[in-house]
């Protein structure tokens, strides 16, 4: 494969650095990747792609009244981080989901941080995700943010920054774990010789996180994944997770609340539930409580959760911290809460809601990325530099009826990868969301899901909006191999 | 388990093994057709009326029950539920919503086996002799995913269900084929022996994968024989009696309560059934009138499947008063 017509583009990009030479961690993977024929390197990507067609880990599109599967675009060239800025990712994301938990614990409670005003009360009452339900509440040891999937990107000059936290139900661990599984086959040598850190534990630590955290400690306690149902598009995840963790996968109408306590349906009758890692939304969640319209719920299990009899994992009310305003104090709480300074900054954020960052952001809207407060999934969203007039002023006539909802982060120059496009290889934007888990300590996977905007020169990562991934490297920094490279060939 | 898991999983078999029955019909049909020296007889008539969907196929296609039409139909028509396609297709759905209960090999099998089917489809109907190789593959596919099941899954309560649902699906489609094919030849018994009638027997037989080990049982071909092989044979693993037997060693399996006892309406349905045919003869049956015997043996396969229902699947309501 042939690098000479790659180009950086002026951009960040995570295997070259600027004067075009692989990055040290990089090195191996670049002379592996150089001493196969473009051919070989097709044909690795098409064994993927076709090993994961195979595992069924695919969603379901409908066109001309068909409905056709298809995989998550997948692409083999790994996205490589040295281990020393990795540990620095780590320290800062362990700082950062800290932080979280306290502010949650706090504004659900004393509301320390709110009578200090070092956030504005109405900030946080007045975001869309704020549970007045959960008023008085405190999970089991006090954890919120079981399960964490924070989204780091990189500014122009290469600083990984936190984009999002995203503390209510983040997916993507099952793509790390099965884009793995594939890698090992598609590049079996190269992994062992680059000693890359290992993901397949995954599950075994988030069923000792989801058992730590269950009302009571003196038996082995029943956990289950709750899913929505095999039409959300999330639902392989749900159900990989349930099984690499070997607990039940349980829909709603599974689920019965009496006795005060939760119970599943089981063939030989009811069988009491401790701990639910749930993938269905607060709104959802129960009918009794929350939106009443909802089918996916259980009717009661709020009240069970109140009482201290189940556990949910994450925590309802979580939503209020994932606010887009609510984010841009995240740096004030860990100086608040920790006494430290942030270890990973956040992007730079205009919030509307303040007078004089409306109007910059009005008077700049083409050059500003605008988000509503409480979307996600790249939804509710101007690349002010990639819209239309038109699309501009749609979202100024929205700013300014309702300010509250909306910021404004500066258009970042993400940092690129190299992906296979058709013979040859060039730059796509990713982003980086790595998981973390809460429980007796906190574990960060490492790495985590490399998200790829597929099409070119875009900046919307969501496999939503036409996104991909790749599996992401942890490795040594000497990013050193014998430099002998036999061939191989994938298992697959 | 999951009442909901338990009821996936029992379809889950039920659809493969209808498919792979399907497979094996289609399959043997073809073959005697080539065999067959003059088109005297259409079988491919006689196949639509095994399923007992004789009507919908009228509906669809009228009168004309030629080779291309019937074979589309039981093979990829997606609006007749119990067609090849329909059925790895549902067997693929319940399995994607049980996915967690079962192995990985049993999904990723069942996966491959939709996106090959899909893709045949897709294609349409192939010609005659590719089509052999096609049935073949599902006809495979059936015994390979029971395999994988039986190699990659605890011997759980999970799988008592698959085997469960497998043996009463199996116990159903040998009666059907025996009811039709023998009512067929049933106006010609006393030409029994001409070449013809012999190919149409063997076909019954091979209808069942049970040709050769009829042969070592009884060596010639003779009705009454083979009605005693097909419904009573203990040993054979196609025959209404296996399956019924092995349903019901399943179905005890997942209560605990001993064989020969009854905990629970299914129980007392099998064992009633299963007695029933253990303790007849092949001239029994057939001076009862074969198609009485079958037909009402299998009302009580419904009346059995209708109780593993009321047992163990339906969502029960929470206790009251409690």
């Amino acid at each position: 494969m042939d690098f000479n017509h790659y180009n950086n583009d002026g951009f960040y990009d995570e295997m070259f650095a600027h004067d075009g030479k692989p990055r040290p961690a990089c090195k191996a993977l670049f002379e592996r990747l150089q001493s196969l024929s473009e051919g070989d390197l097709v044909r690795y990507q098409q064994s993927a792609e076709r090993a994961l067609y195979n595992m069924g880990i695919t969603f379901r599109v409908y066109k001309d009244n068909e409905s056709v599967d298809q995989i998550f675009p997948f692409d083999i060239i790994p996205r490589i981080l040295g281990d020393r800025e990795w540990r620095r990712v780590e320290k800062g994301l362990i700082q950062r989901i800290t932080a979280l938990n306290l502010f949650l614990q706090d504004i659900y409670n004393e509301k320390k941080i709110l009578k200090d005003r070092i956030i504005p009360k109405d900030v946080v009452y007045s975001a869309a995700s704020y549970r007045p339900e959960c008023e008085g509440l405190t999970p089991l040891h006090g954890i919120w943010c079981h399960i964490t999937g924070t989204d780091l990107v990189r500014d122009g000059s290469g600083n990984l920054c936190v984009l999002e936290d995203n503390l209510r139900c983040p997916s993507g661990a099952s793509y790390v774990l099965e884009n793995r599984r594939v890698m090992m086959n598609t590049f079996p040598k190269l992994f062992s010789d680059l000693r890359v850190k290992p993901v397949s534990d995954y599950a075994g630590k988030l069923l000792d996180m989801l058992q730590y955290v269950a009302p009571e400690s003196s038996y082995t306690p029943t956990v289950v994944v709750l899913t929505p149902g095999i039409y959300n598009s999330a639902y392989f995840e749900h159900s990989f997770m349930a099984q690499q963790m070997g607990v039940e996968l349980v829909e709603g109408r599974d689920l019965v609340v009496f006795d005060g306590y939760v119970h599943m349906r089981t063939t030989t009758g009811f069988q009491r539930v401790d701990v639910i890692y749930r993938r269905i939304d607060d709104d959802f969640i129960d009918p009794l409580t929350f939106r009443s319209d909802s089918i996916l719920g259980v009717p009661g299990l709020f009240q069970v959760y109140k009482e201290g009899r189940v556990t949910l994992a994450n925590a309802i009310g979580n939503g209020v911290a994932d606010d887009k305003v609510v984010y841009a104090y995240v740096e004030k709480m860990i100086r608040y809460y920790l006494d430290e300074d942030p270890i990973l900054p956040n992007v730079p954020t205009y919030l509307c809601w303040q007078p004089g960052d409306r109007s910059h952001v009005l008077e700049n809207l083409d050059q500003l990325v605008v988000k509503a407060a409480n979307e996600s999934g790249g939804y509710g969203m101007l690349v002010g530099p990639h819209a239309t007039q038109a699309e501009r002023e749609a979202f100024r006539a929205r700013i300014v009826a309702n300010p509250r909802n909306y910021i404004a982060q500066p258009t970042l120059e993400l940092s690129r990868v190299p992906v296979i496009c058709g013979d040859h290889l060039e730059g796509r934007h990713v982003d980086l969301r790595p998981y973390i888990l809460y429980g007796r300590d906190i574990y960060v996977l490492p790495g985590g899901l490399t998200r790829v905007a597929l099409k070119k020169g875009s900046l919307v990562v969501n496999s939503s909006q036409g996104g991909g991934s790749k599996d992401t490297w942890v490795v040594m920094d000497s990013g050193t191999s014998d430099g002998t490279q036999p061939a191989e060939t994938p298992h697959a | 388990m999951l009442s909901r898991v338990a009821d996936a999983i029992y379809w889950m078999n039920r659809y493969m093994e209808r498919a792979e029955n399907t497979s094996r019909f289609i399959g043997v049909t073809l073959n005697l057709m080539l065999e067959q020296q003059d088109n005297q007889f259409n079988q491919w008539g006689s196949l639509v009326q095994v399923t007992g969907d004789y009507d919908l196929f009228v509906k669809r296609h009228g009168n004309d029950t030629s080779m291309e039409k019937v074979v589309d139909f039981l093979t990829f028509d997606l609006t007749y539920p119990s067609s090849i396609y329909s059925c790895v297709r549902a067997a693929r759905e319940n399995a994607r919503s049980i996915r967690e209960s079962i192995s990985s090999p049993m999904w990723e099998y069942i996966n491959r086996l939709y996106i090959k089917v899909s893709e045949q489809a897709r294609h349409g109907t192939p010609a005659v002799l590719d089509a052999q190789s096609f049935f073949t593959d599902v006809l495979l596919a059936g015994s390979l995913f029971n395999g994988i099941t039986d190699n990659t899954m605890s011997h759980n309560e999970a799988w008592n269900f698959s085997l469960l649902g497998r043996m009463l699906e199996r116990a159903d489609k040998t009666s059907r084929m025996l009811d039709v094919k023998y009512f067929i030849l049933l106006p010609s018994l006393q030409d029994v022996g001409t070449p013809y009638d012999e190919l149409q027997w063997i076909a019954l037989l091979s209808s069942a994968s049970a040709y050769e080990m009829y042969r070592k049982r009884y060596g010639r071909i003779d009705p009454r024989n083979i009605v005693g092989f097909l419904v009573l044979d203990p040993g054979f693993p196609r025959t209404m009696l296996h399956s019924v037997t092995q349903a019901e060693i399943s179905l005890h399996q997942i209560s605990g309560t001993p064989l020969g006892t009854y905990s629970n309406l299914a129980e007392q349905r099998l064992g009633q059934l299963r007695s029933e045919l253990a303790f007849s003869s092949a001239d029994d049956i057939i001076s009862r009138g074969l198609h009485e015997f079958i037909d009402s043996f299998q009302n009580k396969v419904n009346d059995v499947d209708e109780a593993i229902f009321k047992t163990f699947f339906e969502l029960r309501p929470m206790p009251s008063g409690e």
